[in-house]
């Protein structure tokens, strides 16, 4: 019998602990693959959030590091100056990267520091439950903004991936989503183009990838999944915001 | 090696580059800016060397967290607002047991203080500074020279132990010139870093690295915890260093610790002139802080009292009490802020106390 789909060895045997309809386990499934795609499992080094993907170091069966609440791309830095040779990725969540980690990943950006950054924007804090995030949308109900984020209050959300492709040191910047399986396949292709940007010095990349939060949206798995398609991709409209890796 | 005249905010990272340091990140503040210039200068023309000067306190001590996670002996500095900013590195850093080493160059505070000498941050370098149960092992040089020699122990110290050590020095000690020498320094067996992130192969038979101080589990976290305390243990009966100066039948014994306890030693020459003889207790290590060095001399009969000097309200002073434990009179002089006292002054204060 032939083999259709089988699991990346890049991923451990650890039940995962996300919530049914999350998007985190796509997009680590992804990462793994493109590690294992690329034969960099032996030299890739995984900096960890502060977020739902806590756990990641559980789930990728490469040597990782738990960094502080936002403060993965310095930490990152740290790794990568001492052994260029190794291939350092971020995973970070919105709360993480855009709100207390702003500074950080912008200057990693700004340095072209030659790591990767996978940022999964979910519009809420879901690990701590549902809170507002920088990302969240306009009119959108979390447990900080229970009559809906009011932008004379608060602002409107951030949009990251157009900030950074503002950056010169950012070569190589996409926005992607997880709702559906064409989107899947392109997400895969952007994070895999992000971590051989690294692979051919070219400098710093990041996919933004919007992803779903059922249990903090207050929707079930589909339902998250059309209210991406539905709110977050006209406000935050997915494609390259910028890619210099050919020049 | 001949002696060369330095200023110690020179030879401080200059002994750090001898003892191995190839990393540097840091962020600028006044008094401790020579250091990284100094880093700047030399490590990028070093072999496998790297200064980065990050975005802030907070990116350099997380930079240094990611360094000593790979495997690299790393060092950062600053100075007393800059070290508050670090303090959630470091105690990632402890909980996730690395090695590394951060100068505090002590300036006045609280809040943004002054630029002036200080040694203001002594219950945040010894009592943890950050959240969590943990200590640093704290060193404190009275002079250029000593900082040069505790540069080479600091880092032994972090890589044995698997802890940050903290090189803590008034800005006098930073910004004074003095003669100093780069000497041979005896070796100390060093531990492998097994527990390095450098990549894992799953062929290779060596287990998967992660660098981490997230214990969910209640049990988990304890056992981190315990294992952090007996290393603190070993630490506390194993590394005290202590400088003892005319203590031998002293009348009153002087607490106090770095450029302080230098002035203190004129203060004792001038009650010595006064046909008085006071002797000096000189921690090198604030933490762990020399109690039983410091019980043995008080125990003389001799000795009726001690008194704490330092540029603080008496935080050292907490822990001689502590130490000493109502066996004999303790006391306190010195200012919090930036006011350095003049060996006179503590003379005088020594004498008109003994009248009373």
């Amino acid at each position: 019998m032939s083999v259709v789909f089988k699991k990346t060895p890049v991923l451990t045997d650890t039940i995962m602990h996300y919530c049914p309809g999350c998007g985190h386990g796509i997009v680590h499934r992804l990462v793994a693959e493109v590690i294992e795609e690329l034969g960099i499992q032996d030299r890739t080094i995984g900096f960890v959030p502060v977020g739902c993907a806590v756990f990641g170091y559980k789930y990728f069966d490469i040597d990782c590091v738990e960094a502080a609440h936002g403060r993965a791309p310095a930490a990152a830095t740290g790794c990568k100056r001492v052994n260029p040779h190794n291939v350092v990725f971020t995973y970070q969540g919105d709360g993480d990267l855009a709100s207390i980690g702003a500074a950080e990943i912008v200057h990693a950006a700004h340095r072209g520091e030659k790591i990767t950054t996978i940022f999964i924007n979910n519009a809420i804090y879901g690990m701590t439950g549902g809170q507002m995030a920088p990302t969240t949308l306009v009119g959108q109900k979390t447990t900080t903004s229970p009559y809906g984020r009011d932008p004379e209050h608060c602002g409107k959300p951030i949009r990251i991936a157009e900030m950074i492709a503002t950056i010169e040191g950012a070569a190589y910047v996409e926005r992607v989503s997880v709702d559906s399986t064409p989107n899947i396949r392109k997400a895969k292709a952007a994070i895999k183009k992000a971590f051989q940007c690294q692979l051919d010095g070219k400098g710093f990349a990041l996919v933004e990838v919007l992803s779903s939060c059922p249990t903090n949206w207050g929707k079930s798995p589909s339902e998250a999944m059309d209210w991406i398609k539905s709110d977050m991709i006209p406000y935050y409209p997915l494609g390259v915001k910028k890619d210099i890796t050919n020049e | 090696m001949a002696k060369k005249l330095m200023k110690g905010s020179e030879a401080i990272p200059e002994a750090a580059i001898q003892a191995g340091c190839r990393f540097f990140f840091g962020y600028p503040i006044t008094p401790q800016n020579d250091i990284p210039e100094y880093m700047s200068a030399r490590l990028p023309k070093i072999e496998g060397g790297c200064f980065l000067q990050a975005e802030s306190e907070v990116a350099a001590i997380n930079m240094v967290y990611g360094a000593a996670a790979a495997g690299a002996r790393v060092m950062t500095s600053s100075s007393s607002p800059g070290v508050s900013l670090k303090q959630e590195g470091i105690s990632y850093i402890a909980g996730a047991e690395l090695p590394c080493v951060i100068c505090n160059m002590m300036r006045g505070g609280p809040g943004l203080g002054s630029i002036q000498p200080s040694q203001g941050d002594y219950f945040q370098a010894t009592k943890g500074g950050g959240h969590g149960d943990y200590h640093l092992i704290v060193l404190a040089p009275s002079s250029v020279q000593e900082a040069v020699d505790l540069m080479h122990t600091a880092f032994d110290l972090a890589d044995i132990y698997r802890t940050p050590v903290m090189l803590l020095a008034d800005g006098i000690i930073g910004q004074m010139m003095e003669p100093v020498e780069f000497h041979e320094h005896e070796k100390r067996e060093l531990p492998e870093k097994p527990w390095a992130v450098t990549g894992y192969d799953p062929k290779s038979g060596r287990k998967r690295s992660i660098v981490n101080s997230l214990y969910i589990e209640v049990d988990e976290l304890q056992e981190m915890n315990d294992r952090l305390q007996a290393r603190y243990k070993e630490i506390q009966e194993k590394e005290v260093m202590v400088e003892k100066y005319n203590t031998e039948g002293a009348e009153v014994i002087i607490c106090a610790y770095g450029t302080v306890a230098r002035i203190c030693k004129s203060a004792i020459a001038i009650c010595a002139e006064k046909g008085v003889k006071v002797g000096l207790i000189r921690p090198i290590t604030l933490w762990p802080f020399p109690e039983k060095e410091l019980n043995e001399v008080m125990a003389q009969d001799s000795v009726k009292r001690e008194l704490t000097v330092e540029i603080s309200a008496g935080q050292m002073h907490e822990d001689v009490r502590l130490a000493i434990n109502g066996a004999k009179p303790t006391d306190f002089y010195g200012k919090p802020g930036s006011y350095t006292p003049t060996a006179e002054e503590i003379a005088e204060y020594i004498l008109k106390t003994r009248e009373a």
